[in-house]
């Protein structure tokens, strides 16, 4: 149960980013939705690669022991930087439409339709 | 010599070249124009003959690997990592083959009409940037054969297809649209991590093929599959997961619609590679085999109707490209839901999938064909609403042949290319299950009554007071439609000639499993 | 000529070639019979002139046939399935969303479950 909490933390930063992307109307809170999940991705991933009591893996006078996976590092690295770039744009799309909608409301953007 | 190493070495070179062009871009731009654009079409131009070299490869000696940072690229396994490969590793067999020559020909023609459509507006650096990563994002969904890679690259073509969507704002209204399509492509890409992770979880690998080599379809690999599926088909735009489409299609500039559909077969692709790939017979092939055929006949079925009501030329269009993807779907769909009983297979199942893969570069074609068409009456018009044109056969005739071109064979006309693959699609699927068959001919009798109105509300009709100073496209417009449409129509002319040289051993690249994992695992 | 070969359909045999060849000696037939028949046209006369019952002919814009009335009659005839079909495209996206996550979760248990 113990070394399952970062895996359930996970699964409920996850399910706050879905609910906010379902039932928030303010595109900024959805964007928050969306960078929730990310996290919740990464934590997975980060998790993933946990063995108790491993130190990093870097191999140059590494100790004895176990290590942590390193793969999933660098992919929650990846996921990271990629993260960043698509909250960036949608944080600017997000500014642009409230610059020329002039609302934020999800259920307002919605002049293509039908 | 320098041959040798650029046919050694293609697989990173059609990544890397269109990747450097991009970033170079703004730079060169800031010096000339003239430098810029003719850098741009440079680049594409040598992108889309490597890409040639590349297929050429695969098609006479066979599947290609390239292993990035490796002492000697062809050999994916390092002598001491005991059978594990550890690095990116590329893996172009036919199919991925058949998707780089599909994007190649449509960037080119893409590249070149955009370098006079654009030429009025502003902002042109960080577009034409923009443009080359994206042919560099699906080039790399393509061809990767790494799970993890595979994600970056989906997460490139997102992110550039959704900036250049909501390039041209037009009073916010493409931002809308970029803003749905990056929303959902980036939870989509979650998906697409999430399930790689779960994958890695179990078997402690990234390559498609040392994954498709140990996996067992326990619950969570079910998980996996659906989430790659959900997500990749949402890239695709099928039905019910097609909603970013319409708005996306019809609000990005012509010449970057034409590209968004490539960008959504690489999604198709990404679906393909998974299923047939990746879990193949160990996954419950009759039950995700109907899963994927019902989400094409929904595809094909609502694509087309939805069509039928719309004002917005390329809104249409775009929901005809949703009922095409339907037939793609539907086709190798049928193929997936016999994978294991061999006798099927032969029956039909192969021709369905080879119709269905054939579908993918005829819709590439015409749809582009279509998207450009449209794009250049946006440029002289300055508008795409149906109820307005009018009258413009008059002045662009050769924009107008183009359209009849793309028409006649997005709505299965023979002796057009779209004709060849349907009946395909039509004859196979017949033999699986008759309603099926009936039920894509009755769609396609639709799209022939849409693509009439198209017609009719914009090049019949009395020449119109209002563009009585319209005159046709620029050259380079029609060259690029030219390639398209001479393509289309080669393709119709010669349906056995590319179904047995393209086609089939893409098809067959497909089912073939265990020849994808030998390819980089070595002999088993 | 192997580029020009009849393509196997599995069911059946598609070959354009074939096809265009047919196709033009079908046109031939209806030259020659288009020919055959009595040529009374003459341009520049009344004869060219369109007849609405003695009213005057209306502007050019006016005849055109506009996008929205084609198929007015088909679309009016499937009413009941356009009204239920055209605004589930809401155009907003926590609807979008919904749908994708929705599906998702029906695939799932489609998979899951058979």
């Amino acid at each position: 149960m113990f070394n399952n909490l970062p895996f359930i933390a996970a699964a409920v930063i996850g399910g706050i980013g879905l609910t906010a992307l379902l039932f928030r109307r303010n595109i900024i809170k959805m964007i928050m939705g969306v960078s929730l999940l990310e996290a919740s991705v990464n934590l997975f991933l980060v998790t993933l690669g946990y063995r108790q009591g491993g130190i990093a893996p870097i191999f140059t006078n590494a100790p004895e022991g176990p290590m942590v996976l390193p793969t999933v590092q660098a992919m929650t690295l990846t996921n990271i930087v990629i993260g960043i770039a698509t909250t960036a744009l949608l944080l600017s799309f997000a500014m642009m439409i409230y610059r020329k909608y002039g609302t934020a409301d999800a259920g307002s953007i919605r002049k293509l339709r039908g | 010599m320098t041959p040798g190493i650029i046919a050694q070495h293609a697989p990173a070179l059609i990544i890397a070249l269109p990747l450097f062009a991009a970033f170079a871009t703004p730079l060169i731009g800031r010096y000339s124009r003239q430098a810029r654009d003719a850098w741009i079409f440079a680049a594409m131009a040598a992108t889309a003959a490597i890409a040639a070299v590349l297929a050429y490869q695969v098609y006479t000696v066979g599947t290609v690997v390239y292993a990035f940072g490796a002492a000697a690229p062809h050999i994916p396994l390092p002598i001491d990592s005991g059978g594990i490969p550890i690095r990116i590793i590329f893996t172009v067999d036919a199919m991925s083959a058949f998707m780089v020559v599909t994007a190649a020909i449509s960037g080119f023609a893409v590249t070149l009409y955009s370098l006079i459509s654009e030429s009025k507006l502003t902002g042109r650096d960080g577009f034409y940037a923009l443009l080359l990563l994206l042919i560099t994002g699906i080039l790399g969904m393509v061809c990767t054969g790494d799970l993890f890679n595979f994600f970056v690259f989906l997460e490139l073509n997102s992110i550039a297809g959704a900036a250049l969507i909501a390039y041209r704002n037009d009073k916010g209204v493409a931002i809308e649209a970029g803003l749905k399509y990056a929303f959902l492509c980036t939870i989509g890409g979650l998906f697409v991590i999430f399930a790689t992770a779960l994958l890695y979880g179990q078997y402690n690998a990234l390559n498609i093929a040392m994954l498709a080599s140990r996996i067992e379809f326990t619950m969570l690999d079910k998980v996996a599959l659906v989430l790659l599926l959900a997500a990749l088909a949402m890239k695709a735009g099928a039905v019910p997961l097609h909603f970013w489409t319409p708005d996306a299609y019809s609000m990005a500039p012509g010449s970057i619609t034409a590209l968004l559909v490539v960008a959504s077969q690489a999604g198709l692709y990404g679906v393909f590679r998974v299923v047939f790939t990746l879990y193949s017979v160990t996954l419950d092939y009759f039950a995700v085999g109907w899963i994927i055929i019902v989400l094409g006949v929904l595809s094909m079925f609502i694509g087309v109707t939805m069509a039928l009501v719309q004002k917005d030329v390329k809104r249409l269009m775009a929901y005809h490209a949703v009922s095409q993807t339907g037939y793609m779907l539907l086709g190798v769909g049928v193929g997936l839901a016999v994978l294991g009983q061999q006798g099927l297979m032969d029956a039909y199942g192969l021709v369905a999938m080879e119709g269905g893969i054939f579908h993918i570069i005829n819709h590439a074609m015409y749809k582009g064909l279509l998207f450009l068409t449209a794009g250049a009456i946006f440029y002289r018009t300055g508008t795409r609403n149906l109820n307005r044109l009018g009258g413009l056969g008059h002045s662009m005739k050769w924009t107008m042949i183009f359209f009849i071109i793309g028409a006649l064979a997005i709505a299965g006309i023979p002796p057009f290319n779209g004709f060849a693959s349907k009946l395909m699609i039509y004859e196979s699927v017949f033999l699986f299950n008759p309603l099926l068959a009936i039920i894509a001919m009755v769609v396609s009798i639709l799209m022939l009554a849409s693509f009439v109105k198209v017609f009719q509300s914009i090049f019949m009709g009395p020449r119109l007071p209002e563009y009585a100073d319209v005159k046709e496209a620029p050259l380079p417009m029609l060259i690029g439609m030219g390639i398209l449409a001479v393509v289309t129509v080669a393709f119709g002319l010669a349906p056995a000639w590319v179904v047995d040289q393209f086609v089939a051993p893409a098809a067959a690249a497909l089912v073939n499993q265990s020849g994808y994992i030998a390819s980089v695992l070595g002999g088993l | 000529m192997d580029i020009l070969s009849t393509l196997d359909t599995g069911h059946g045999i598609w070959n354009p070639v074939v096809w265009l060849l047919a196709a033009g000696i079908a046109a031939v037939i209806a030259y020659l019979i288009w020919a055959y028949g009595e040529s009374g046209y003459k341009r520049g006369t009344e004869q060219t002139k369109p007849f609405l019952s003695g009213n005057a002919e209306p502007e050019k814009g006016d005849v055109h046939v506009r996008g929205s009335h084609l198929y007015w009659g088909f679309t009016e005839a499937l009413k009941g399935y356009f009204d239920r079909i055209v605004p589930l495209h809401t155009g907003v996206l926590n609807d979008y969303t919904l749908w994708f996550l929705g599906t998702t979760a029906l695939i799932l248990v489609m998979v899951g479950l058979i």
